[in-house]
């Protein structure tokens, strides 16, 4: 089916539409097959359910991506109730076929408790998880098979680009942007219609738009989820982008680490094709716009838009200085537009409701949602949507569900490798990118790590600044050089090497990186050093002066020892010791040779009644 | 890499010169490495210099220049594991294995990697044998489940 016309696409959704209101009242099983839940399982669940329901079953069986709740997956849900059923495995498929979808029943022990009232609870939008959530951008994953553009189509996709081809000119689009206040979701903030606007204007006629979908910030994956999920909204933003700027190639710039991702967005890019909304004469507006797919390798310098720009030229991703532009002069010497997945994901939302509505969610500075991948340290580890504004308190005890194990909080890092680690005394900070970047951290592209108090944050400034020396490209020295000395400070401190006047050099050579980088992955590789300092120097000096690691994690400066009161000499971490270094018989407790030690936490990890210390 | 493989991989790629990355992770994915025999007449089809292949090939995590082993344990080390203890199961496994990562083990068995996250960070911390998951990880759980001594739950992913 080609459409050539708004109005066939109208007639094409209304048939959609109608069709599935015949069958709204029927039972349907939804079951999440997104990244997650594929990693807990869900493909045996899927197996389990095709061969449970069998091929000419009247029960409509469909899969989606990501709904977010990943802690909880293989998340099932059951409509049109509602139903939601968390951890399902392929041995409770049977029963949930043959009580819930076929006599209504709910199974107790599938839904998800309440761990403060312990209630069960059977809706999803019920879940303290999903309450406080504005889900503007990821919502629609919930009702989406990504390989079905009808199903994009049956939640009003297309409509937005409609409007932007038949009753908007570019120059409205672009207006319309730059006043719903749109900032760039990849880490930058920079403001999209002011960099929509700076690319049309540029002189040219071949133009680019490029959608960044590396996503190296380990941690988080809130692009891909969305790649995976809904690949259609991506696309229609990008088709806008392009019409407004006047490009007529895009490419969709995915890390090879995401197959899934390149494979649902090449499905979309193929259906879009087919059906018209890419191609020539997108839709009879005499508008052509195509998309290439570019697979990256796995560096995290290659999502700097001009090393990802040389990337996908076939050369080595290493960036270059920006005194010229990439809107001016970018993709083979060309006026590209790149913006990030969730940027682009943005567009048809604000295109169909207009600025006006769009901006009153979120702050003065900073518009609309976005996506954080919630994980760490924290209960309910996921993917949320908030309004920009939100208290970081808020979300990681209204949404989070707190800390586990009954332990102290004692930071989040957000904005990944370049990003910083906020306090507790500074939970209170809404998210906004002026506020996070003013408290030393930064919004990033959504990686929000929460750390409880048996998280060193030596050890964690030690971890990003290892990340950022191997990921330095190495073009310019202060970054190359630079995170190797701060690497090699902290490695000695982390050891127990540590000498007065350690931390001062480090802020130096920080300081230094910062100033004197070639691309943003130098100038901000020091946060993680400077925030952890500004904010934790005590755990600094500990190592330092006392020889001490507080959080009992850097294996040079702990101990571990066994509590004689609490041993039951069962004998389960002699055995499992690697090095031979625990005595004790049979009701003998046991007990550690500490020159034997190696300090690989083993004995620990087995121990039935934790009578194992560190100090 | 046959003669005939590689013309498939690079006809694919219309042996435009500026595919170069999608034609080296073609033939990484057949042939789980990159033989310098292969890479050397990519270079001369081409008219690619082999520096500049090299550059990509050294450059980007994906390739591999040495063959790998039978079976590739993969160790996410993205910030959530790390912070849920992958650096712990990391050490186990060196010095189980006696290989660092990247590294293969003397006799062929095992490739030992590492990642910076699988997208999979509520299952932190996360151990990925041969292309499947074992999510809550722990140092002693993977290493019996490389000496065979109990099976983890196997997941399709
Ligand atoms: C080292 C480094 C890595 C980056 N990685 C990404 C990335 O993975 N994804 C992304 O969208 N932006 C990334 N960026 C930011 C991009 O350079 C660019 O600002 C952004 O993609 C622009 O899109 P936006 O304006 O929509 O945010 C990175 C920047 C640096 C310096
Ligand atoms: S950090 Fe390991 S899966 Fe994300």
């Amino acid at each position: 089916m080609h459409l050539k016309s708004p109005d066939d696409l109208e007639q094409f959704r209304t048939r959609i539409l109608e069709k599935r209101k015949a069958q709204d009242t029927k039972k349907r099983v939804v079951l999440c097959t997104g990244t997650g839940c594929r990693g807990a399982g869900a493909l045996d669940v899927y197996d389990a359910f095709k061969k449970a329901l069998g091929n000419k079953s009247d029960i409509e069986f469909k899969t989606t991506c990501c709904h977010g709740f990943c802690e909880r997956g293989p998340i099932t849900i059951i409509e049109p109730e509602g139903i939601f059923y968390q951890r399902v495995t392929p041995e409770t498929v049977p029963q949930i076929i043959a009580e819930t979808v076929k006599k209504d029943q709910m199974i107790e022990e599938l839904l998800y408790q309440d761990p403060q009232t312990e209630e069960a609870i059977p809706a999803e939008k019920d879940i303290p998880f999903y309450k406080k959530q504005n889900r503007l951008v990821f919502g629609h994953n919930r009702l989406i098979d990504p390989t079905q553009i009808e199903d994009y189509l049956a939640v009003g996709g297309y409509q937005a680009l409609v409007k932007a081809l038949f009753s908007m000119s570019p120059e409205e689009i672009i207006a319309e942007v730059k006043s719903s206040g749109l900032r760039g979701r990849g880490g930058g903030g920079f403001p999209a219609g002011r960099k929509w606007e700076s690319c049309s204007q540029a002189p040219g006629d071949v133009r680019y738009v490029i959608c960044n979908c590396d996503e190296g910030d380990p941690g988080a994956y809130m692009d891909r989820s969305l790649m995976e999920g809904n690949p259609h909204r991506v696309l229609e933003g990008m088709i806008i982008g392009a019409y407004a700027i006047g490009a007529h190639e895009g490419y969709v710039y995915v890390r090879h680490e995401y197959p899934l991702a390149v494979e649902n967005v090449g499905i979309a890019i193929e259906q879009a094709h087919k059906m018209g909304f890419l191609g020539e004469n997108i839709l009879g507006s005499g508008f052509d716009f195509d998309v290439t797919i570019s697979k990256g390798g796995g560096a995290f310098v290659a999502g700097e838009s001009t090393a990802l720009m040389a990337s996908i030229e076939g050369y080595v991703a290493e960036p270059r200085a920006k005194y010229i532009h990439t809107v001016e002069s970018g993709l083979w010497d060309k006026p590209t537009n790149l913006n990030n997945v969730e940027t682009w994901a943005n567009v048809p939302v604000i295109i169909e409701k207009g600025a006006e509505w769009y901006s009153k969610i979120g702050t003065e500075g900073s518009k609309g949602t976005k996506i954080f991948s919630l994980v760490g340290k924290i209960n309910n580890t996921g993917l949320i949507e908030v309004p920009m504004g939100m208290t970081l308190r808020e979300i990681v005890y209204d949404i989070g569900g707190g800390i586990p194990d009954g332990k102290r909080f004692k930071a989040v890092q957000t904005g990944g490798p370049s990003g910083g680690c906020i306090p507790e005394e500074m939970l209170d900070l809404p998210v906004d990118f002026d506020a996070l970047t003013e408290a030393g951290s930064m919004m990033g592209s959504g990686g929000m790590i929460v750390m409880d108090e048996s998280t060193c944050m030596v050890d964690v400034a030690k971890y990003f600044t290892n990340f950022l020396k191997d990921e330095s490209c190495g073009k310019c020295t202060s970054c190359r050089d630079g995170t190797l000395r701060m690497y090699e400070i902290l490695d000695r401190i982390t050891k127990g090497e540590g000498k007065e006047g350690d931390i001062e050099l480090l802020e130096e050579i920080g300081w230094t990186t910062t100033e004197a980088s070639l691309c943003a992955l130098g100038g901000t590789a020091a946060n993680p050093v400077l925030s952890t300092i500004r904010y934790f120097r005590d755990e600094y000096e500990a190592h330092i002066k006392d020889k001490r690691c507080p959080a009992g994690v850097c294996p040079a400066l702990i101990t571990y020892t066994i509590d004689a009161e609490a041993c039951i000499a069962c004998g389960k971490c002699k055995k499992e010791c690697p090095t031979k270094a625990i005595t004790g018989e049979k009701k003998v407790p046991h007990e550690i040779v500490q020159a034997k030690c190696i300090k690989c936490g083993t004995c620990k990890e087995v121990c039935p009644v934790d009578a194992v210390k560190v100090e | 890499m046959t003669g005939a493989q590689l013309e498939k991989i690079l006809k694919k790629h219309d042996n435009q010169s500026s595919n170069i990355l999608a034609i080296l992770q073609d033939i990484q994915a057949s042939e789980n490495y990159l033989p310098r025999k292969t890479l050397e007449e990519v270079s001369q089809r081409l008219l690619v210099p082999l520096t500049q292949i090299y550059h990509l090939a050294t450059f980007y995590r994906t390739f591999s220049l040495t063959p790998r082993g039978r079976h590739v344990v993969t160790v996410c080390t993205g910030t959530a594991c790390h912070v849920k203890g992958a650096a712990s199961i990391l050490n186990n496994l060196e010095r189980e294995l006696k290989v660092q990562p990247g590294e293969t083990t003397t006799n062929k068995e095992y490739t030992l990697e590492t990642v910076n996250c699988l997208g999979s960070c509520a299952l932190a911390p996360l151990v990925v044998i041969d292309g499947t998951y074992h999510g809550r990880m722990l140092g002693t759980t993977v290493l019996s489940m490389l000496k065979g001594e109990k099976k983890g739950a196997s997941k399709k992913s």
